[in-house]
């Protein structure tokens, strides 16, 4: 079974995000690999350790310090990574971003498209679906369960909805995209991170794919953002010290009169 | 607007029933078409109790789609996808929304994939610029906005953060002929087959007026009852912190933060979290925030609109007991 995973970086969410002139800043930041993407890497790893066969790729799409993002997942056992290399690719914009991957996917080849159900950055939560649509391949998002068949060319999965879960049945070649739950990722061993150092990192552009630039170039890109700013700022509020059932009395009176809540 | 605009939503539906972010959307639908002949059309899919499709005329659409099929019968993101672009066709919209809800956030990229056109998801504001619709959404989980404008193709289009905007009232003067478009043999590899509820009654994290969440000092999976109690009284959903989860105490489904739901509700209680900028980038869009916590420096106290500096196991149960006391009379 193939089983191909897209990563991306995002800065760490621990970042506090500045602005300059209109644009996020990212000068300081601190790259991190995506969170919801550590968990599709871990249940590819998982796919393949329980089938006792199959291939994991973990491909991603960006500027070089992306290498970071795939050796993390070669480190813990991944068989291959591929960099994609973003030159002239929209790459704010999920539609252009899945077109580069969708080409890198049918070059690699699937039976299972993982990845995270959102990067935590601009939180779009397109990219993976997209993916599908343009691989005209099922999918199913926000996947806290799965499970799949290769022989029968058939899954099954949990996706979180308002109130609960619902059971999707899939057929194979399928993506998913990955919420958190789904499973608790692992930490590299000494042996991963040394095992990375010998593995070659394929670098493909937009020819490799065989994609017109022009198709995922700034010009044909969905979305395109004109402007960043911060959130208006939270006034102080007011803090209540002292006895336990005379603050809650206080807090009760002031929820209902002033800020008229309850 | 040189020439009249035309706006369409896709009104979600459950159990045949029309979900209130359909009317939120129409009210926001009705703003943006403007008086000056622009109008509002109303996509629903699949099965849908009788009425309903006739409520959205009197919350504002002018045009009704309703796009049936056996393909339709439960959610299917190809097929509704399918149904979708028959109905694009059919309103031809310059704008289409989507809710932001677990549905509309799944079928809306692919819809967009599909139709060629561009999405700005989870959005909070729209305006119109030199003809072209503009859209708010936070990034980063809250902790920035953004201003987002769409390529040539149209229709432009949008999922909707629900609780957003206020339906408007219904209007029994209004009403609209239901087209019906038969959706025809579509191919279906992926369908949801069963649903299992959660907890029973209480309003989805991403939808609730009320959240009470507890983080660290929550202490254990046991203390959490002392929230259920006070969500009770309130009829409030309950939330967590990161900390909270990580520790393995509840579920991650409960989590509110940058990994985890971002929330707006009306009120929220922050009971035992310190304020991580990962929390606070998920909530702090509540009207009212309360933070209760020991510690007077907790970065939470710069964020709350009231704080009880306090221990939270005798702070909780007081405010259990106070708010069962005045919801009474």
């Amino acid at each position: 079974m193939n089983l191909l995973v897209f990563v991306k970086q995002v800065p760490d969410t621990e970042t506090r995000i500045q602005i300059k002139d209109g644009q996020v800043d990212t000068s300081s930041v601190k790259w991190v690999v995506n969170p919801y993407d550590e968990f599709a890497i871990e249940e590819a790893l998982r796919i393949r350790e329980r089938l006792g066969a199959g291939r994991v790729t973990v491909a991603g799409l960006g500027p070089d310090r992306v290498k970071d993002a795939i050796k993390y997942g070669l480190s813990l056992g991944a068989d291959e990574g591929v960099h994609l290399k973003g030159d002239g690719v929209a790459l704010w914009d999920p539609s252009c971003v899945s077109a580069v991957l969708a080409a890198a996917a049918r070059k690699i080849g699937f039976d299972l498209v993982l990845t995270g159900k959102q990067g935590v950055d601009y939180d779009w939560s397109q990219a993976g679906v997209m993916l599908a649509e343009r691989l005209d391949v099922p999918h199913v998002s926000v996947v806290v369960e799965l499970h799949v068949d290769p022989a029968a060319k058939k899954g099954t999965a949990k996706r979180e909805v308002e109130g609960g879960a619902e059971t999707v049945e899939f057929e194979l070649p399928a993506l998913i995209t990955a919420q958190k739950g789904l499973n608790e990722p692992r930490y590299a061993s000494l042996k991963g991170i040394m095992a990375v150092k010998k593995k070659v990192i394929p670098e493909w552009g937009l020819g490799d794919l065989g994609v017109d630039p022009a198709s995922v170039g700034p010009d044909a890109a969905g979305v395109h953002f004109l402007e960043f700013s911060l959130p208006p700022a939270r006034s102080a509020g007011r803090i209540l010290e002292g006895d336990p059932a005379e603050t809650a009395h206080e807090l009760v009176r002031l929820l209902r009169e002033e800020a008229k809540v309850i | 607007m040189a020439a009249p605009v035309k706006v369409a939503v896709v009104a979600e539906t459950k159990g045949g029933a029309v979900r209130k972010i359909a009317l939120e959307m129409l009210a926001e639908a009705r703003r943006l078409a403007g008086a000056a002949g622009g109008s509002v059309g109303a996509v629903v899919i699949g099965p849908v109790a009788a009425g309903e499709a006739e409520r959205l005329a009197k919350h504002g659409a002018d045009r009704v789609v309703h796009v049936d099929g056996a393909a339709l019968e439960r959610y299917a993101p190809e097929a509704y996808a399918g149904a979708v672009k028959r109905a694009v066709e059919a309103l031809a919209p310059d704008v289409l929304f989507f809710g932001a809800t677990a549905q509309g956030k799944d079928l809306a990229p692919r819809a967009a994939a599909r139709l060629g056109a561009g999405l700005a998801s989870d959005c909070v504001g729209f305006e119109w610029k030199d003809g072209a619709l503009v859209a708010r959404r936070p990034v980063f989980a809250g902790k920035a906005f953004a201003q987002v404008a769409f390529g040539a193709a149209r229709p432009q289009i949008a999922s909707v953060r629900p609780n957003t905007y206020k339906p408007a009232e219904a209007d029994a003067g209004r009403s609209a002929a239901v087209e019906t478009i038969a959706l025809g043999e579509v191919r279906v590899r992926a369908r949801v087959t069963a649903f299992e509820a959660t907890e029973g009654g209480v309003a989805d994290l991403t939808e609730a007026t009320i959240i009470v969440s507890g983080g660290r000092a929550m202490g254990g999976p046991d203390n959490f009852e002392l929230l259920r109690k006070l969500c009770k009284v309130l009829g409030a959903t309950m939330g967590a912190s990161r900390a909270a989860v990580d520790a393995g105490w509840i579920d991650h489904s409960y989590q509110v933060g940058q990994t985890g739901k971002v929330v707006n509700p009306t009120l929220y209680f922050a009971v035992g979290i310190s304020g991580a900028i990962q929390h606070l980038a998920g909530m702090s869009s509540s009207r009212t925030i309360v933070a209760i916590n020991k510690d007077k420096e907790a970065p939470i106290f710069k964020l709350a609109s009231y704080g009880i500096v306090g221990d939270l196991y005798k702070v909780v149960p007081a405010l259990t007991e106070e708010f069962a006391k005045v919801l009474k009379e």
